[in-house]
């Protein structure tokens, strides 16, 4: 073996085999490691795109490179580097960073990329005299990442606001620790004694740290406070503010005159907390609307269009806004749909995971409905446009997340109300200790006062119950359920009338072939004669033979409407349709047949007739089934409190059916979207009512129940309409929600029961004048802390039920 | 008394160097992105 050492086939050094088994030798055991977990990984590694490669892409316009879109979100420096935010999309892993950041060594002219990972951005530097926007996406493209424009202005407002939140973050901590350190002192004095002389050195010290943290970071409290007496509504900052203000005023005045307690360190604290739990549910918030954004800002910003008539057609690129509903536009494979549509012609699978959080690409074919955002994966196909802009469905999604984020007041206005009330509570027992110790002077009675003010400010209430709705929320969200805000998880968690929309909700809501009772090969040739049918109970018996042999397609199809199809099969005749069609063409019914027809018919199927030469050979129950596990859920979900009920439009026979199947005892047909509001706001007068539903019809009823909860597949109209979007199909997601909201609110009760608790054992030592300073340094933060980590610790949202 | 008077003045003014330390970092971005760093240090370039 005298041949030299075989490179290694991790990292290339040396290896000191020169014989490896299966062409794979290592340099050291940490390399073998590592290409095993490498070669583990899901992530796709598509081939490497070597400095060969970089040959000049084809030449295809992009909308990056339109000199006006870089003058518009690039900025130019001196030295002539141009510099611009864009989004990134298809990052998996760690090597998709390194290969998108190793772009400079790939591609002349770029002399930076760097990757915001989880929030999906790039920051690139380059040239614009060499390399143009455009080619970088092409290179990018090729090597599997999309690139799109992201709001400048919005960002840095966006990155502004984040440092500022820091920078406050940042001054009240070192401020809380420099004034808990002063105090450490200031309580050892006060048991071994000390100098009058240090005592003042210290309190002096101390009220300068303090002082910095209330005027700088504490000011949002106050302002916040302010803010909120202006409106004339008491928010969560005012006993907050309160307790800051009684504090650190009592303890300044204390320190300026020479007497009384200070409450410096409580007060640095209690900002410094507060702060930092604000700064955790803000986080939580925006990423939700990152990932809609990265969609967004995704979907492309131009379409293919075709125009002529027929045999003269030519494809033209145009903007997004030049589109107009009913348009045909082509999109190739890779491509983003740059609008939503219904596919005209072709066949492709669609990867809408961004948009649904379904992680399989979905087979569509012609008549089925694809979205703006959605990747086309395997081939070109034409669609007709359904919405464009800010029409389409992730434009809507990202207004309602926009609105979410801006309509924070549900999950406020809860800890709000219950703060107004504290702020009460808190003047009504500080002035109540104030009178029970003003015998003992004024100068007792007002620092008994202050210290019940300082020991139950509502600092786990302010913190606890905003975070548990917001870490709530954003869990859901993990599991393809969208909560638009608290108000929504404190309905579901209450139980009372839950009203079902039967088709698509119950049910799959589509058509299937559910009994058939003939010959099988028969029914291979009725899907053969159906195949060409519109019809959702043609499409149904040409689906239901997908899995037996094809039958050959039969001559002489003639579609009867509103009865059914004739055809022409070797030398008999076939057709397929309603009873009406059948007792017209066959001689004799079959008794048996007819009978199990009309018994299907009375569960709310379509009786299908078939007669082959003037006999009644076969018939079929065609119906949307209900989802298998309506029932389960259903019963769990009356365990729980809630009285099920169901309200549709369909016929009152097929409502019926799937009430009994279901196991619900009330139910109600044929309501038009105007009864079914009615019902739900008559329900909704007497008590909590939630509506589930996905048609267009159903947006009314969505918005007039307390709830209105739009199931996977839902209209626009209601997803608009309604407050949770589950973007899972099935009902599991249903029960799923309603049992996260419950441990939701459960858990927020504890942590107020807990913090009731500290709140009135620490107002009733206060009261009794034992309100030592120590024992309100130890309470305040144990009772955020107890909050906090009972609400970081459960589990809200669980995947089965 | 007289130590003091120049130890406490003193560690308060590392502190506010220490602030002013973190309030530049903050400033130019070095909490911007806390994912994607830790990952290019993994880079072999």
């Amino acid at each position: 073996m005298a041949a030299g050492a075989l490179p290694c086939t991790h990292c290339g050094a040396p290896s000191p085999t020169s014989d490896a088994p299966g062409d794979r030798a290592f340099c050291c055991g940490g390399c073998e490691v590592a290409h095993a977990a490498l070669s583990q990984l899901t992530c796709p590694v598509p081939a490497p795109v070597h400095v060969a490669d970089d040959r000049p892409p084809p030449a295809e316009p992009s909308p990056l490179d339109d000199p006006t879109f870089l003058e518009e979100h690039a900025s130019t420096d001196d030295a002539g580097i141009t510099r611009i935010e864009l989004a990134i999309r298809g990052m998996h892993c760690a090597s998709c960073v390194w290969r998108v950041e190793a772009l400079p060594e790939r591609l002349g002219g770029v002399y930076e990329a760097r990757v915001n990972f989880r929030r999906g951005r790039l920051q690139l530097a380059f040239d614009r005299g060499r390399v143009s926007l455009g080619e970088v996406a092409r290179h990018l493209s090729r090597m599997g990442y999309d690139i799109g424009p992201v709001s400048a202005s919005a960002a840095a407002a966006r990155v502004a606001e984040d440092h500022a939140a820091m920078i406050r973050m940042a001054v009240a901590g070192a401020c809380a620790g420099n004034a808990m350190l002063l105090a450490f002192a200031l309580y050892a004095g006060l048991f071994d004694g000390m100098q009058p002389i240090y005592r003042e050195a210290f309190r002096w010290g101390s009220l300068a740290v303090t002082g910095v943290a209330l005027l700088w970071p504490g000011m949002v409290f106050f302002r916040g406070a302010w803010a909120g007496l202006r409106s004339g509504s008491v928010n969560l900052d005012g006993p907050i503010a309160l307790a800051l203000l009684a504090g650190g005023a009592w303890s300044a005045a204390s320190t300026i005159t020479g007497r009384g307690e200070v409450y410096f360190d409580s007060v640095s604290v209690l900002i410094f907390a507060l702060l930092v739990g604000r700064f955790i549910q803000q986080r939580q918030q925006r990423w939700a609307a990152d990932s809609v954004e990265l969609l967004f800002s995704l979907t492309p910003r131009t379409a293919r269009r075709v125009v002529g008539s027929a045999g003269d057609e030519r494809v033209e690129r145009v903007s997004v806004a030049a589109i107009e509903t009913g348009d045909i536009v082509e999109v190739a494979p890779g491509e983003s749909f740059p609008i939503d549509g219904e596919i005209v012609s072709g066949r492709t699978a669609v990867d809408a995971s961004l948009l649904t959080g379904e992680s399989l690409p979905r087979t569509c074919g012609v008549g089925d409905e694809v979205f703006a955002g959605a990747v086309n994966v395997s081939a070109t196909v034409r669609c007709r446009v359904t919405a464009s802009g800010a029409d389409t469905r992730v434009a809507r999604l990202m207004a309602l997340v926009e609105d979410a984020s801006g309509r924070k007041a549900p999950i406020v206005r809860f800890a709000d109300r219950v703060g107004g009330c504290f702020l009460l509570a808190m003047i009504v027992l500080a002035a109540a200790t104030f009178l029970l110790w003003l015998g003992h002077g004024v100068h007792v009675a007002l620092e008994r006062a202050v210290s019940l003010l300082v020991v139950t400010c509502p600092c786990a209430l302010g913190l606890a119950t905003p975070l548990a709705f917001t870490l709530a929320i954003g869990r859901a969200a993990g599991r393809g359920i969208l909560i638009k805000g608290g108000d929504a998880v404190q309905h579901l968690a209450a139980g009372g009338t839950l009203f079902l929309d039967k088709t698509g909700t119950l049910t799959n809501g589509r058509m299937e072939l559910v009994h058939w009772s003939g010959p099988v090969p028969l029914l291979a040739l009725v899907a053969a004669a159906e195949r060409e049918s519109s019809h959702p109970v043609g499409l149904a018996l040409a689906a239901a033979a997908d899995k037996l042999p094809a039958a050959p397609t039969p001559e002489g199809v003639t579609h009867l409407p509103g009865e059914g199809v004739i055809a022409q099969t070797g030398s008999s005749r076939l057709a397929v349709g309603s009873e009406r069609l059948a007792r017209r063409l066959a001689h004799v019914m079959d008794p048996g047949l007819s009978a199990a027809a009309h018994a299907w018919a009375g569960e709310g199927l379509t009786p299908v007739y078939v007669v082959v030469d003037g006999d009644l050979r076969a018939v079929a129950g065609v119906g949307d089934q209900v989802r298998e596990e309506a029932p389960s859920v259903i019963r769990s979900l009356e365990r729980r409190g809630w009285a099920c009920r169901i309200l549709s439009g369909d016929d009152e026979r097929a409502v019926a059916h799937v009430a009994r199947a279901c196991g619900v005892g009330e139910w109600r047909g044929g309501a038009s979207p105007e009864t079914k509001m009615a019902i739900i706001k008559e329900a909704a007068a007497k008590g909590n009512t939630v509506m589930v539903g996905d048609g267009v019809n159903d947006a009314g009823a969505l918005a007039a129940s307390h709830v209105g909860v739009s199931v996977h597949g839902g209209a626009e109209a209601s997803l608009a309409a309604a407050d949770v979007y589950l973007a899972k199909p099935g009902l599991h997601p249903l029960f799923t929600l309603v049992d996260g909201c419950e441990r939701t609110l459960r858990m927020i009760r504890w942590t107020l029961a807990a913090s009731s608790v500290y709140n009135v054992a620490a107002a009733a030592v206060a009261m009794s004048g034992h309100m030592h300073p120590i024992v309100a340094a130890l309470v305040m933060p144990l009772s955020s802390l107890t909050a906090v980590s009972i609400c970081v610790s459960s589990r809200f949202f669980r995947s089965e039920p | 008394m007289s130590v003091l008077a120049i130890v406490l003045p003193l560690a308060l003014v590392l502190a506010a160097i220490a602030v002013r330390g973190c309030i530049w970092a903050i400033r130019s971005g070095q909490y911007d992105d806390t994912d994607t760093p830790p990952l290019r240090m993994l880079k072999d370039d």
